[in-house]
Parts: C-alpha cells; structure tokens; sequence
C-alpha cells in the first residue's frame, strides 16, 4: 500500500500548487516592489477590481472542462453581451439592459451547446467556430465604435458602486464564487457534471441525462460570460468589441492552474478564483516591475507555461 | 445443494417466456424460456455470438425483444429504456466497469442516485459515505475507504466497488456479464466470495461467463445457449463439464 500513499500525497501536492504558486509570486513581488506601491491597499484592491470579468468566466469555464468539453467563445460572448446591454440601455432602463446582456450570453451558450450534446460534434470546433463569429458580429453591431453606457445605476450596480463599503465588482465575484462553488461541489447538478466528464458511459447507463449536462455547462459558460461583459460595460462605462478579447488564455490558465483536469472528472472554484487572482497579480507585478508590454507577454507566457506544466503533471505516469 | 430459496411469493423474480429477438433479418435469439427464482445464481453460458448478451440487454432495457413477455414477480413489463428497468430493481454490473475513475468510492455508489439532505437538496456526503463503507464491510470489499479514488484501487476492488453498487439498489435481480473476466486467479476468487453473499440476500442473480470452472462453482443451474438457440437448462449438481462443453460446442 506504500505505493497508493505516495500516489495519493503527489496528488494533493498537485491540488496545492495553486496556493503555493500564489504565496510565491506574492512574496516576490512584495519583496522586489515594495517600493513601487505593489503591497498599498489600493494596489492590492484593485487587482481584485480587474480580475472580476476574468473570475467570472472562469467559474462558467470550470464546469465547462468538468463535464469534458471545451469553450473558446466565451471572449466574444463577453463583447456581443456587453455591446447588446449597452445598445439597449440608450433607450431603455437598467433592467432590461441586464436582460439583454444575460439573455445573449445565454442564448450563444444554448447555441453552442445545442450543437455539441445534441448534433454531437465536438466542442473545441464548435466553440471555435462561434468564437469567430460572435467575433465578428459584436465588430458589425455598432461598426467598430464602442458605445458608452451613461446609466448611473447601472455602472455602479456593476462597476464603480459598493455596499457597506465593498465595491460592487468584489461583490460579484464574491457572490459568483459562492454560487458556483457551491452548485459544483454540493449539488447533484455539480456531481453530474463531474460524472460526465469523468466518464460519460458510466453517467449515462447511472440515469444522468448527458446531453442536458452538456447542454447546461455551455449555457453557465455562455452566461457568466455575459456577466463579465456587463462587469466590463460597468466598470469602462462603456462597451467595445474588443472586451473579452484577450482574456481567452488568461482565463484558461487561471482555470487549469487552479487544479482543473483539461479532460474533465475533476476541478475547482475556489482554484479557479485563486487562479485568477494569481493571474491579475503577475499582470499588475509586471507592470509595475517597469517591463515593456511585449516583454510582458513573454514573461507572462513562460510562467503560465510552467505553472500549467507544474500542475497537469499526472502522479500516476 | 438446494436450488431455490421461495422469496414472500411463489412466482419467479424474472420469468422469460418465448423471448424472440431480430435485429432485420438476423435472429439472435430464439424462443428462450428461463425463470430465475429469488436467491438462485443462474449461469448463462455459450460460445461468442451465442446470444447471452442480447438477453442481458432485454432483460436490462437496453433492447425490446421482437415478441415473447418478460415477467418480475409474476406481472408482465416492457422496459422502455435501462433506468425504466433500474427502477423495477434490476441492476447490471457490466464487464467494462462503468464507474468514473477520478471519483470517490461512495461518489460511485451513488453515482446519478446521490442523497441530499436539507432545504437547497444539497449533497449528503457524510450520509453516502456512510451507507458505502456499512455495505463493502459488509460484503467484505476490502478497500483503503469508502473515500479512495476509483484509480488508485486494483481490478478486482473495482469489480468489488461495482457489485457493491448494484447489490444496494438491486431490489430483485442482479445481471453479472463477465464479472471476472479481467481479473487476476486471487481477485477472481474475491469477487466470487461476494457473488456467494449476494445468495443470502435473496437476490436473484443471473451470470455470464466464459470459465466453466467458475459457472460450476458458483452457479445453481447452468443454461446454454448456441447460435441463438436454447440448447438446455441443467442443475449444477446434476450435470458435469463434458455434457456443458457438448450443449455448447454441439459435439459429442
């Protein structure tokens, strides 16, 4: 049985490296930029402010991988949410800005995830696809031009607000961690999804209805990235086709980094938010280190490289 | 060696009359009769391409025979899919182990049946691992606990851990296809040691497999089927292999 110990103590030093990885990085850069105002409150506050959208589409990403798919398109559902609750909110209130923006992000993830349970073809294509084409419907929406959202109950509702003295973007990430994680680990909705992706022959002989998972995971997709789109519009007081472009990787690794298996059966919230705070701290260090932006993305790009590395390694092999 | 035990009633757990099976114009069963009676291991046994498992796939939901009735306790059932045959109380354990790797042991035993508790339904781990580590003790699956990880446990705690599952929801009758079939000579034996506890239980229990050695240990009557065909049913203790080996082969 000694091999089945050491097996199982590789494993959860795997589930850590998120944490460790997270303790490491901010002690270097608490270290090295202590004068450059990396550890002020402000610095520190507001690198939980800009990861909010990331958080968000990372939570929708995680039941995404759990169940064995994949979902590429989020960044442009984030664009066409935000620009549609934007276009919306010019004539109309608040709420039917929010119904708007919701509404399409979930209606992309019902359309991708029609495609994938139901005509059965595979989600990277799929999500491929779509992630050109919502790509290239929120450029044609408004021709390129970003539209501004003046509704003050709506950005502070979901940008520059707070209550009791938290701002309104810690709120909603707060908020969506707690729901998610809770729905992913103690529901049988969450246990569903796991088993899915873990195994989809045995789910399905065990009575779980796998198509309606596989449907579910890419409308929660489809839906948180339509929050973040709302969260961007909020906070930018403005929409712009070019939201959510960039946080495809970002919001990948933040998610894998955070202990969720790429082929499904097994991930974490709570990873996935330390994940991608861990993520907005290397993007707020390195700027404040004083590097170029391209040296940025190589040095970013090589970190992710070894954390995804660190934390894919397979005890088992 | 007693062949039934009689359960509340007379009538049989399962009883198969005239089940016909085509799929277009290719018969792959043909007029099969069997009754299984409540704490009776029945062995099915026949070359590949016999049949066996079209039957386990009719009598678990997964096929409709083409006519002939299939009775649960003396009342007639058409299954319209596997869960609809679940819910009478038939439970398969099938060959290639469906259990999810990367979960738990009571996360398995509970897999799409998990317990909640509370007002939000939430799940009720303490309770599902419970009720796990009560039944392997008690059918003497021997596994680290009710908590270790499909993967990190051998071939025969995994059949263990999937016999387990189908014994706590199996009201009536458990179908076995090839229980052992990837097991090593030791794993084989404890997997039968928990096949025998099932009799106890009074569940019917209807069991393929290619070991004659094993059908004659653990079953009480042997059935053979070739080429679709009901060639006999015999009691174990009446027959011997060389009879089984010609019913099956047709030689001899």
């Amino acid at each position: 049985m000694d091999w089945l110990r050491s097996a199982r103590q590789t494993f959860d030093l795997q589930q850590y490296v998120v944490y460790l990885g997270f303790l490491a990085i901010f002690l270097f850069f608490a270290i090295t930029l202590s004068d450059d105002g990396f550890l002020t409150t402000r610095n520190l506050s507001n690198i939980v402010l800009q990861t909010a959208p990331a958080t968000i589409m990372a939570i929708g990403f995680v039941f995404v991988l759990s169940a064995g798919e994949i979902d590429l398109s989020f960044g442009s559902i984030v664009a066409v949410s935000a620009l549609s609750g934007a276009v919306v909110m010019q004539d109309y209130p608040m709420v039917a800005g929010i119904a708007a923006g919701l509404g399409v992000g979930l209606a992309i993830g019902w359309f991708n995830g029609f495609l994938v349970a139901y005509l059965r073809l595979p989600s990277f294509l799929v999500t491929l696809a779509t992630l050109g084409l919502f790509a290239g419907v929120a450029r044609s929406m408004t021709d390129l031009r970003s539209i501004p959202v003046i509704n003050d109950a709506f950005t502070g509702f979901f940008g520059s607000g707070s209550l009791f003295g938290i701002p309104s973007l810690i709120l909603w990430t707060i908020g969506a961690v707690v729901v998610g994680h809770v729905v992913y680990r103690e529901t049988r909705f969450g246990a569903h999804v796991i088993a899915t992706g873990d195994n989809a022959g045995a789910a399905q002989v065990s009575g779980i209805k796998v198509p309606r998972i596989r449907l579910a995971v890419l409308m929660i997709s489809g839906g948180c990235a339509g929050l973040a789109g709302l969260l961007y519009a909020g906070r930018l007081q403005a929409a712009r086709y070019t939201l959510g472009e960039s946080d495809l990787m970002t919001v990948i690794a933040a998610v894998i980094v955070g202990g969720t298996a790429l082929n499904g059966g097994k991930g974490s919230v709570i990873g996935a938010l330390v994940g991608s705070l861990l993520m907005g701290m290397l993007n707020n260090g390195l700027i404040l280190m004083g590097l170029s932006v391209s040296d940025q993305m190589i040095v970013r790009g090589l970190i992710i490289l070894i954390a995804v590395a660190i934390s894919l390694r397979d005890p088992a092999r | 060696m007693k062949t039934t035990v009689h359960g509340g009633s007379d009538a049989p757990v399962l009883a198969l009359d005239n089940i016909h099976k085509a799929f277009g114009g290719v018969v792959a069963v043909e007029d099969f009769s069997l009754e299984l009676r409540a704490g009776e291991i029945v062995a099915l046994v026949g070359d590949n391409g016999a049949g066996k498992s079209t039957l386990v796939k009719m009598i678990s939901g997964v096929h409709a025979p083409s006519s002939g009735t299939i009775r649960l306790d003396g009342e007639a059932v058409s299954f319209s899919d596997a869960s609809v045959a679940r819910a009478h109380g038939i439970e398969v354990v099938y060959q290639d182990l469906a259990l999810a790797d990367q979960q738990p042991v009571y996360m398995n035993m509970f897999l799409g049946r998990e317990t909640v508790r509370g007002p939000l339904n939430l799940l009720d781990r303490k309770a599902m691992m419970r009720e796990t580590q009560a039944l392997v003790d008690e059918l003497d699956v021997r596994i680290p606990s009710a908590k270790a990880i499909i993967r990190d446990l051998s071939g025969g705690q995994r059949q263990g851990v999937a016999i387990a599952r189908a014994t706590h929801w199996a009201r009536k009758l458990i179908l076995l296809d090839e229980p052992t079939a990837a097991l090593g000579v030791a794993e084989t034996a404890k997997v039968e040691d928990i096949v025998r506890t099932l009799r106890e239980r009074n569940i019917a229990i209807l069991i393929i497999s290619h070991s004659l050695d094993q059908v004659f240990r653990l079953s009480d009557r042997i059935c053979v089927l070739r080429r679709g065909i009901q060639i006999g049913v015999r009691e174990t203790a009446k027959t011997d292999k060389n009879e089984i080996v010609s019913m099956i082969t047709g030689v001899g």
